[in-house]
């Protein structure tokens, strides 16, 4: 499983690299995209799934592998 | 006196005095009975106060538009109308924040950066070492007031700092957004006047900066390109009013009101002190349950909303506030739980207007909030009944005494 980020969708809160440094990067702009390829392990998940509840703008999820 | 609203479905008063104090039942009644209330007051808005609805209504740009984010007394400028003209009439807007895209696009990636978390990073010794001074100041007393002698202190120095203007002048720039955004609301003159005080003073700081640059947010503005083109100074003129209006009444407002919550829960108190790895998740907490700013959106064109028919000029009062006390999103949304899992509040907004200095204001409520954990452990109101509040668009305490042993 993955954790992704829209960037259409992502507005710069910082809500999720705040809660996960490791897990997401931002740019200047305050844009977050995963670190890395957002591969999620079972320690991980839990944290990611924060993210997602977090995110004001529902920019975060997280995927299947084989999801495009 | 204003008449006392009756029915606040239909003649909602946001500068009622109870409400100001207490307006989280009203946000209970409407979002059940009437999820878009609306009134005749104060030149008539409609505002919504379910999540949903705020959520929506900010993305969508092209129906709410941003021009007036007030509900009082400012105006864009005239299209083609010339700095100099603006600056006469100290009418520039205050970009992006009152901007729609396409300028809105550009506006905001201008600003963006100085903001952004690391940028905002350089600011926290000096934030921390003003917070430490400040109590330095009172804590031999064994009691303060935590807003005009604190909170109210924080924001207009670190954002003077920012923008390379003299702290000295703090106190005169609370004077001057105090009579913008907080009395100017209900009293256009004095609003108009403190705009143009801003705006003269301002202009001249930029007239300095384009003489003799240095390392500072106005030098940085100036430099900066749209296009090829340099940013033009009416422009700067009008960031550098908003950087200075809203960095101020809503951050003091935002720390005063995370103290007065601290100040009769002990506990929290000591879950802070006791952890100080959950103040991250804490500040968002205080910020969802506290959230001091209701913006306004000016409808565009006429757009059916909710079932209400909302016309093209009508006022929009964005009751973030409210949303984030919504049962449908937050659980037991009157309690402040400080480490809340879920937590996806829009007290920043939500969309393409989320607030710019939205990183800033968390590090100041975090270092303000620290310090005064660290130096007074133990502070509480001197009497509950006593705190005064301002409320309208931005809502906070304005005057509570502290007292600790």
């Amino acid at each position: 499983m993955k954790v992704k980020v829209d960037s259409t969708l992502c507005q710069g809160h910082n809500r999720c690299y705040a809660l996960a440094p490791g897990m997401f990067q931002v740019d200047e702009y305050g844009y977050a995209t995963p670190r890395g390829d957002g591969e999620l392990t079972a320690e991980t998940l839990p944290l990611a799934r924060k993210a997602v509840e977090n995110c004001p703008e529902r920019a975060i999820s997280i995927v299947e592998d084989d999801a495009p | 006196m204003a008449e006392p609203v009756q029915d606040w479905t239909t003649d909602y008063d946001i500068f009622d005095r109870a409400y100001i104090k207490n307006p989280f039942p009203v946000w209970d009644e409407l979002r059940s009975k009437c999820p878009v209330a609306h009134t005749e007051r104060w030149g008539g808005s409609w505002m919504p106060t379910r999540y949903e609805d705020l959520f929506d209504i900010a993305r969508d740009v092209k129906h709410f538009s941003s021009r007036n984010v007030l509900v009082a007394h400012t105006q864009p400028p005239p299209e083609g109308s010339e700095l100099q003209e603006n600056v006469q009439h100290y009418n520039v807007g205050a970009p992006p924040i009152t901007s729609d895209p396409p300028v809105h696009t550009w506006a905001r990636r201008l600003i963006l950066p100085p903001f952004s978390v690391k940028s905002v990073a350089r600011w926290e010794p000096e934030t921390r070492e003003l917070c430490e001074h400040l109590i330095d100041g009172f804590i031999a007393n064994g009691r303060a007031d935590g807003a005009a002698d604190y909170a109210q202190q924080i924001p207009p120095r670190v954002i003077a700092s920012m923008l390379g203007i003299p702290k000295d002048n703090a106190e005169t720039f609370t004077t001057w957004v105090r009579g913008f955004l907080e009395f100017g609301a209900t009293n256009p003159e004095l609003g108009r006047e403190s705009m143009r005080s801003i705006f003269e003073y301002l202009h001249e700081r930029i007239q300095e900066r384009i003489a003799t640059p240095g390392d500072d947010l106005i030098s940085y503005l100036l430099a900066q390109q749209v296009d090829g083109q340099p940013v033009p100074e009416g422009h700067v003129l009008g960031t550098c009013f908003l950087i200075l209006v809203a960095g101020i009444d809503t951050t003091w407002s935002s720390i005063g009101s995370a103290l007065w919550h601290l100040a009769q829960h002990p506990e929290d108190r000591a879950k802070l002190i006791n952890n100080p790895g959950l103040m991250v998740n804490a500040v968002e907490e205080l910020l969802r349950a506290y959230s001091p700013v209701t913006m306004a959106r000016e409808v565009a064109s006429d757009v059916e909303y909710a079932g209400c028919p909302m016309h093209e000029g009508d006022k929009v009062l964005m009751n973030f506030p409210a949303a984030n006390r919504d049962p449908a999103v937050f659980e037991h949304p009157d309690q402040v739980i400080l480490d809340r899992e879920k937590n996806p509040h829009i007290a920043f907004g939500v969309g393409i207007h989320r607030c710019a200095g939205s990183n800033l204001a968390r590090m100041e409520m975090r270092v303000a909030i620290e310090t005064m954990l660290r130096r007074i452990p133990d502070f509480r109101l001197e009497d509950p009944d006593a705190v005064t509040w301002a409320g309208g668009q931005v809502r906070g305490p304005r005057s509570m005494m502290l007292v600790w042993p």
